[in-house]
């Protein structure tokens, strides 16, 4: 597979390790933060970390919008999907995630009606297909998936659909990187930027973190060899003590981002005074919602959620998994009460959440894990 | 949820200037290329694919030219080997 | 390289894997679309529910098919249901699909598929005109796997259940290898087979659903595998175990085994053939090909000293000549299946949750 394949190969993984290997400090310790669930998965998907030295270690970030849902949100959403003649629909990955009551998987045995879509658009068309039934897009992800989520609004408005609502839960990443930036129990030397994110929002919005906090970024693609050349870039910035912006995933990211993609996202909808992130707190400025011009697509007004703010269950150390301050393993209830198959919480049930890719990829990814495939 | 992937442009369909069919590895689909309105996007392009819709248009030059850094890094340590190796300490 | 796991780590994953080996319990009140999948939540629901209440040394192996001797006659009996989605899928229907499967998980089992029962439940207002397509389909299918359909049953349900027709199917073949096979066998130093290229029969249903709009030259693998087992079997009489793998694909397989055998097993995933549009689907899908069905795909764990053999025999036949050795059996971590990535990491294949295709076969 074109621009794929070439990013996988593992002569050049090998080669990259060493250059990064040999821009390490011996005796220091060297701290980055992949903020991005999809790196976080391609990490452990492909083990690269058995290509790192030992002193550099990768935090996982906060960067997976399922991740971030509050169980609120979810239970929020199975009450509209209660409703009378509601046809839900939602991406894949949100299937799973529990509200206090149950995920939507539980929700649907129950008699709701809450089906996967691969696009929103999808989401569109069951409208036009069920006329008699009123369609609803659980809209979720960072500005990558808030440009698809408004060309939406904007076709269904075009061809005057009104069987059909948005549940907003878009939220923008800046507002997270602050977070970890500012919390007082991180020592970050750099990080692997959002790659997708970027295609919208292009790399200005991250000078803040060179300029104002003096650690260096580099915006990375998801092959293995991107994160691989990312580090490296990080490396070398910090050995020539620079803290810059640099773009490595040029060959998909525009500097100046997608203004197009800008331009919708900023016609259907506004900025939210704050949102409530699971593990992170309340962050201002940090979610979208519907403007008021499309207020008859947005089902948070149509259907008057209940709103009710639900405490993580006790154990849940979600919140510090998020900011990076544990590894997953180091959650109490990892891997015992808090399994992929019983999920407490949103770490585990997304594919890109550390604790499930963890869990599931890179367990044993060390000398047992190597010694038996080399014998 | 970060999930692209790269698409080849197979056409652009005639009554909806809007839509493309791409080729992912043998596989076609209709995306929506409208987040693309300020480029032109012709067949033989590759973009950037994520939840039906194109987000970017993969710039060969720069493709290109990570590949190239690759290659240099590989050859770079493909040669310190062969040193390394051809040097004999006794 | 990245540092052996500190004591602390190393103590979390033992404590993982003493939970891992806990009693199956079911936490839900109601069954989702997870119990269907055929992977973690699947397993649960049969150990938890089925086994527990149906304990028997006949069950207990929860093998493709039960095998038993009566007055002599060394016999397999096995039963499937099919609840495909849509009915009719390029490369075949639910009626081939049932036919096929039943043959196949009997000839897994080492036996040579005999007679088949044939139970539908059609809907009210299903067309009698599709219902006599998918029978004529399975009269083919059943023709060119030499079994006959023996006896059957039809139920009709009202309008808006069964999704049109739903069939039950059980088989009972005759063991004629006096091999005992199983899982029981496998051991440290075998090696891996696989039949062909998988993941198309999943995908191409997926696809043929209709709703993601995604065109791909695909078809379905569904087909009787009794011959090419027959002929592994004649050939190679190191051959272990094999299993048809369906529903939960391959990673699946490869993980009861892992856990029946208290084995590691090792994929080499630059092996494991997977046809460039199932690959192109799949990623564009965000899905794993190893979990996706097949339906015409058997693994087989064989003697590590025959495997090359192996390869040959199954080559030789028209359903083999993709065949491929995907990987190996250590005795360490056992239960755990690993995967060498094309990129020259390694990671753990876990069992999946949920299925990202429901209702594939």
């Amino acid at each position: 597979m074109r621009y794929v394949d070439e990013f996988r190969d593992a002569d050049k993984a090998r080669a990259l390790s060493a250059t990064i290997a040999s821009l390490c400090e011996p005796g220091r310790e060297y701290k980055f933060m992949e903020v991005c669930g999809g790196h976080t998965h391609t990490i452990y998907k492909h083990g690269l970390e058995d290509y790192l030295p030992e002193n550099i270690t990768l935090i996982h970030g906060p960067g997976c919008p399922v991740c971030v849902i509050p169980m609120g949100r979810i239970d929020d959403s199975i009450h509209i999907a209660r409703q009378p003649n509601v046809l839900m629909t939602s991406f894949g990955d949100m299937m799973r995630v529990p509200g206090s009551g149950g995920n939507f998987f539980d929700s649907n045995a129950e008699g709701t009606n809450i089906r996967m879509v691969y696009s929103p658009l999808d989401s569109l068309k069951v409208a036009r297909q069920n006329p008699d039934m009123h369609v609803v897009f659980m809209a979720i992800g960072f500005e990558t998936t808030a440009p698809s989520t408004a060309m939406t609004l904007l076709r269904a408005e075009r061809e005057g659909i009104d069987n059909f609502s948005v549940f907003c839960n878009h939220i923008t990443i800046i507002p997270a990187i602050k977070a970890i930036l500012d919390s007082p129990d991180l020592r970050l030397d750099g990080f692997i930027g959002p790659g997708h994110v970027s295609t919208v929002i292009g790399c200005h919005p991250y000078e803040f973190i060179a300029r104002d906090y003096g650690k260096p970024i580099v915006v990375a693609g998801f092959e293995p060899l991107d994160i691989l050349q990312s580090i490296y870039m990080l490396m070398l910035q910090l050995k020539e003590n620079r803290s810059e912006v640099e773009n490595q995933y040029s060959r998909v990211v525009p500097w100046n981002g997608n203004p197009t993609a800008l331009r919708v996202i900023a016609e259907t909808m506004e900025l939210r005074p704050y949102f409530e992130w699971r593990g992170l707190g309340f962050i201002s400025h940090s979610a979208l919602r519907l403007r008021e011009r499309y207020a008859r697509f947005d089902a948070e007004l149509k259907f008057a959620v209940p709103g009710v703010r639900v405490a993580d269950p006790k154990a849940c150390q979600c919140g510090e998994v998020l900011k990076g301050v544990l590894k997953p393993w180091e959650c109490k209830v990892f891997g015992t009460a808090c399994t992929p198959e019983t999920p407490i919480g949103t770490c585990m049930v997304s594919p890109e959440g550390a604790c499930a890719a963890y869990y599931n990829f890179g367990r044993f990814t060390r000398t047992r894990v190597r010694e038996a495939s080399l014998s | 949820m970060c999930l692209g992937i790269p698409g080849e442009v197979i056409e652009i369909l005639a009554d909806r200037t809007d839509l493309a069919r791409v080729d992912v590895s043998g596989v076609k689909r209709a995306i929506n290329i409208g987040l693309l309105s300020e480029e032109t996007v012709e067949p033989g392009d590759w973009v950037l694919i994520h939840v039906g819709f194109a987000l970017s248009k993969i710039d060969e030059q720069e493709a290109k030219a990570a590949m190239e850094f690759l290659e240099s890094i590989g050859k770079a340590y493909e040669d310190e080997i062969a040193a390394l190796r051809n040097s004999e300490i006794l | 390289m990245s540092a052996p796991p500190s004591h602390r780590e190393q103590q979390v994953l033992d404590r993982i894997e003493r939970v891992r080996k806990r009693r199956a319990k079911v936490k839900e009140e109601r069954i989702t679309l997870s119990h269907g999948s055929g992977g973690k939540a699947t397993q649960t629901l049969i150990e938890a529910i089925f086994l527990d209440a149906f304990r028997n040394p006949l069950l207990e192996p929860l093998d493709d098919a039960a095998t038993f001797t009566v007055d002599g006659a060394r016999l397999a009996l096995t039963t499937d249901s099919y609840v495909v989605s849509p009915l009719f899928f390029p490369g075949g229907n639910i009626g081939d699909l049932a036919v096929n499967g039943t043959v196949n998980d009997l000839a897994v089992s080492g036996a040579r598929p005999l007679y088949l029962t044939a139970g539908f439940i059609l809907e009210e207002g299903f067309p009698v005109a599709d219902l006599s397509r998918i029978v004529d389909s399975m009269r083919a299918a059943a023709d060119a796997a030499g079994v006959v359909i023996a006896t059957g049953d039809t139920k009709v349900v009202q309008r808006g259940k069964a999704d049109g027709c739903y069939i039950n199917t059980a088989g009972v073949g005759v063991r004629q290898d006096s091999r005992d096979l199983g899982m029981n066998t496998v051991r440290p130093g075998d090696a891996v087979l696989v039949s062909g290229p998988i993941g198309e029969h999943g995908v191409t249903v997926m696809l043929a659903r209709g709703e993601l709009d995604i065109e791909a030259d695909l078809v379905s693998d569904t087909a009787p595998v009794h011959g090419l087992v027959a002929d592994l079997l004649a050939a190679t009489p190191g051959v272990r175990a094999m299993r048809d793998a369906t529903r939960g694909g391959v990673a699946t397989i490869l993980n009861e085994v892992a856990r029946a055998a208290d084995v590691a097993v090792v994929v080499d995933e630059a092996a494991v053939p997977v046809g460039t549009e199932v690959r192109g689907a799949s990623e564009l899908l965000g899905i794993d090909p190893l979990y996706v069905a097949c339906e015409g795909r058997i693994v087989a764990i064989v003697d590590g000293a025959e495997a090359d053999a192996a390869l040959a025999v199954m080559r030789a036949h028209p359903l083999g000549r993709e065949a491929a050795i995907i990987g190996r059996v250590r005795p360490d971590p056992p239960g755990l299946v690993l995967l060498n990535t094309v990129f020259g990491g390694t990671r753990i294949c876990d069992l999946l949750v949920g299925d990202p295709l429901p209702r594939i076969c």
